[in-house]
């Protein structure tokens, strides 16, 4: 088994391992999020329109 | 070709196709992390420094894969004036910005432990550099016009031009002499690296591809579904404008 | 001709015309993009004192030695061909070990000696784990440098002897 100790140490050069992945999770996430919130926004906006549409019916 | 070019057509295959590929995403990134930073060797002169190539090498091929997808749309949105076309463009261009930017970051935090400074102005970091600003920069363009096909015809341009420089990044190491090694992968000899690295090098860059192609096909979908937005605004203004009172 | 067909070749002739230029301007700029230079073209062309150089070859065997005050390093870069001695006061990176690249940066003082004030060690591109670089070398399959004489200056893994055997814990 792995020592979560040793392994969180990374050989000494944990202050750059880490934050390189810790980097690459912050901005993979924001690219994921960033497009799903956008594409939910237009959804929702293309609903107000018919919704209006129906109103004005 | 033209037969998955269009926009109808693209919005169906991308509705049916989407749910498996973020599904392959998590799995590939879940075994990739796991082989990267648990299932895989320190190296014998980087020690554990080396599990940063993992994203390092990933994301900075994603950057130049990226540009070149941009690339090959702005001249078909060019020369063939198709609108998916643009939307390809349009959307990759921040995946690509981010990509580069990680590459950048990694690469930094790789270079401080290892050659002993976080940033040097060599051909193959300042070329890597120059990529994150015509990114930076075909995006601004995009927004920087009232007229909308402008902006993408100048955009188009800009990326065009930025083409030249994927060429001098891949060859700077071997044209000048850089702090940066040279290739380990893409070599006439075969790879340097030792298959216990080189396995999880490519399941980290499958996941990397999986994930670009998800996040380009939500952002078309995105695009289109805006532009439909545009379009229904604009019949919703005419109708007020023509009815009576 | 079509519009579409016009347009097409317009793109790939500007295409071409800029390659073209780019190229042009690339070459006309090769020693300024140069980012350091080796010990044979220092021999060759000694600079002037006080100028500030990059260097960069390989950190000749058996060459580096510690002075009194426990802080400055002397050592010599090589590049098979010429080689030239430098002095460094600072605190070398992780990499820097004798037989592997390195581009340091400084100037010749007017006795013609170099004072770096900067050393960068340089990465070649073989990535293996400790055990196996330890068993090729037992059973003298370690190829040094096999196809890696890609970069003029440096010549990766050269030197018969790598040092070190990692500073994995």
């Amino acid at each position: 088994m792995i020592d979560l100790g040793s392994f969180l140490a990374m050989g000494g050069y944990a202050a750059y391992v880490w934050p390189a992945y810790g980097a690459g999770v912050v901005i993979l996430a924001a690219v994921w999020f960033d497009g799903l919130r956008r594409r939910r926004a237009v959804e929702r906006a293309l609903q107000a329109v018919a919704q209006s549409r129906e109103n004005d019916a | 070709m033209h037969r998955f070019a269009n926009p109808g057509r693209f919005l169906r295959l991308a509705n049916r196709i989407q749910p498996w590929l973020k599904a392959l995403t998590a799995l590939g990134f879940l075994l990739g992390l796991y082989l990267a930073l648990i299932g895989s060797p320190p190296d014998y002169q980087q020690g554990e420094t080396v599990r940063i190539m993992y994203i390092h090498v990933p994301s900075a091929w994603m950057a130049l894969l990226a540009y070149l997808i941009l690339g090959l749309a702005s001249a078909s949105a060019l020369i063939w004036r198709h609108p998916l076309a643009d939307i390809a463009a349009e959307a990759i261009s921040p995946i690509g910005a981010a990509f580069t930017l990680l590459a950048l970051i990694t690469g930094s935090l790789w270079g401080k432990p290892m050659w002993g400074t976080y940033w040097v102005w060599d051909a193959r970091l300042t070329s890597f550099l120059l990529l994150f600003f015509l990114y930076l920069g075909h995006m601004a363009l995009l927004g920087a016009f009232d007229d909308r096909g402008r902006g993408q015809r100048s955009a188009a341009v800009l990326a065009l031009v930025g083409l030249i420089n994927l060429p001098i990044i891949k060859y700077s190491v071997d044209w000048w002499n850089t702090l940066h090694q040279p290739a380990s992968i893409a070599r006439m000899d075969g790879p340097s690296i030792d298959p216990s690295m080189l396995w999880p090098l490519f399941t980290m860059a499958a996941a990397f591809h999986v994930f670009l192609l998800a996040v380009l096909i939500e952002r078309m979908r995105t695009l289109l579904l805006e532009a439909k937005l545009r379009n229904q605004r604009l019949a919703a203004f005419d109708r007020v404008q023509t009815e009576p009172f | 001709m079509k519009r579409k067909t016009l347009r097409l070749y317009l793109v790939l002739i500007s295409l071409g015309l800029l390659g073209t230029a780019t190229a042009l301007v690339l070459n006309a700029f090769d020693r300024e993009l140069v980012f350091f230079f080796s010990p044979s073209e220092i021999a060759a062309e000694q600079p002037a004192p006080g100028r500030i150089i990059r260097l960069g070859g390989l950190v000749e065997t058996g060459s580096v030695t510690k002075l009194g005050d426990g802080a400055t390093f002397s050592f010599r870069i090589t590049d098979l061909k010429a080689s030239t001695s430098i002095a460094y006061r600072g605190v070398l990176p992780d990499l820097f070990r004798e037989g592997q690249g390195v581009v340091v940066q400084g100037t010749f003082n007017e006795s013609g000696n170099f004072v770096a004030s900067e050393v960068l060690a340089k990465h070649d591109e073989n990535y293996l784990p400790p055990e196996v670089a330890k068993a090729l070398k037992a059973s003298g399959r370690w190829q040094e440098g096999a196809g890696t004489a890609a970069s003029p200056a440096i010549v990766p893994g050269a030197s018969s002897d790598t040092g070190g055997e990692g500073n994995s814990p």
